[in-house]
């Protein structure tokens, strides 16, 4: 299985997702830069963390017009698995392929600390190998991470079993106590918390990799049924 | 023409304005008790080339595609025409 990385000016945990890729969990990785218009013969496709041109304006604003968001929506829309984690999460709701909006966070300072997640959709593409577990152990590092969607919102995002990951306490204000959520369609997943700085028991947790793991368990059920 | 465009962004209302509230927390430490609302939003500032026809739409279509976060956020302008001296 291939995974893409993209990288804005600005990513600064691409080199953390490559790693967690390729020398974790044993896949084939390469980093595609945000000017390219092709991700052709990748199955999966990673938005790291980061402060893409700077947050200026707002985080994501800008990155979201970057070439490459044209192919992600693309690849989006054909069900190819994406997952962008922090200002990757920013990006894509700046995109529209999630919804919602992230504000500063609700006490104002900066958040870098371990956060216990509790995974409320077990039976996504990105949570189906977390089985023996209810609650897992992932870092945020994030200013703006207070995530805000209207009331309508909320309720179709509950409804469709949409949202993936609650902090099991306030971190930083988000409506819901959301730290991750999915499309309607199940194949883009964004999240503020950190899976790639949680895949080796040395960085504090393994808790992370099982994400990643998930993926490649999905892809390789739909390709053993497609081919 | 040329204008001179002052583009503000606010949050919406009903949508918690963190920077606000710690303004609000103090100025009241500061004694300006009668301040029941603080809410924090950006200034931007244009000059562009457009005929009073096509001012209001090319403005706001940069408004609505990157200036502002329609889920969140709220928008005015002001434009001022250039009169070159």
């Amino acid at each position: 299985m291939k995974f893409a990385v993209i990288v804005f000016p600005g990513s600064n945990c691409d080199l953390d997702m490559f790693h967690a890729i390729k020398d974790e969990l044993g896949e084939d990785v390469a980093y595609v830069w945000h000017d390219e218009t092709n991700l052709d013969g990748f199955d999966a496709i990673l938005l790291p963390g980061g402060f893409s041109y700077g947050d200026y304006l707002r985080s994501g604003a800008i990155a979201r017009f970057s070439p490459i968001m044209k192919v992600v929506e693309e690849k989006a829309a054909a069900g190819v698995p994406i997952l962008g984690v922090c200002n990757g999460f920013q990006v894509l709701l700046e995109a529209g392929l999630l919804p919602g909006a992230m504000r500063r966070n609700a006490k104002l300072s900066f958040i870098c600390k371990q956060t216990r997640l509790q995974i409320t959709n077990k039976t996504s593409l990105f949570t189906n190998s977390y089985h023996d577990t209810d609650t897992i152990t992932i870092p945020v590092a994030h200013g703006e991470g207070n995530y805000y969607c209207d009331d309508d919102t909320l309720v179709s995002l509950k409804a469709n079993n949409q949202i993936v990951f609650t902090y099991e306490e306030d971190v930083n204000g988000s409506v819901a106590n959301i730290a991750g959520i999915m499309n309607e369609q199940g194949n883009v997943l964004g999240m503020m918390p950190h899976p790639e700085r949680a895949v080796d028991a040395l960085l504090g947790s393994a808790d992370g990799l099982k994400l990643f793991q998930s993926i490649v368990k999905h892809w390789r059920e739909q390709h053993a049924i497609t081919s | 023409m040329t204008y001179d465009v002052k583009v503000y962004v606010t949050l919406k209302e009903g949508v918690l304005d963190p920077q606000g509230s710690a303004v609000k927390n103090s100025l009241h430490h500061l004694g300006f008790e009668g301040v029941s609302d603080v809410r924090i939003g950006k200034v931007m500032t244009l000059r562009l080339e457009a005929t009073e026809d096509t001012l209001h739409d090319y403005v706001k279509q940069m408004c609505d595609k990157l200036l502002a976060n329609p889920v969140i956020e709220d928008y005015t302008y002001e434009a001022e025409e250039v009169v070159s001296s």
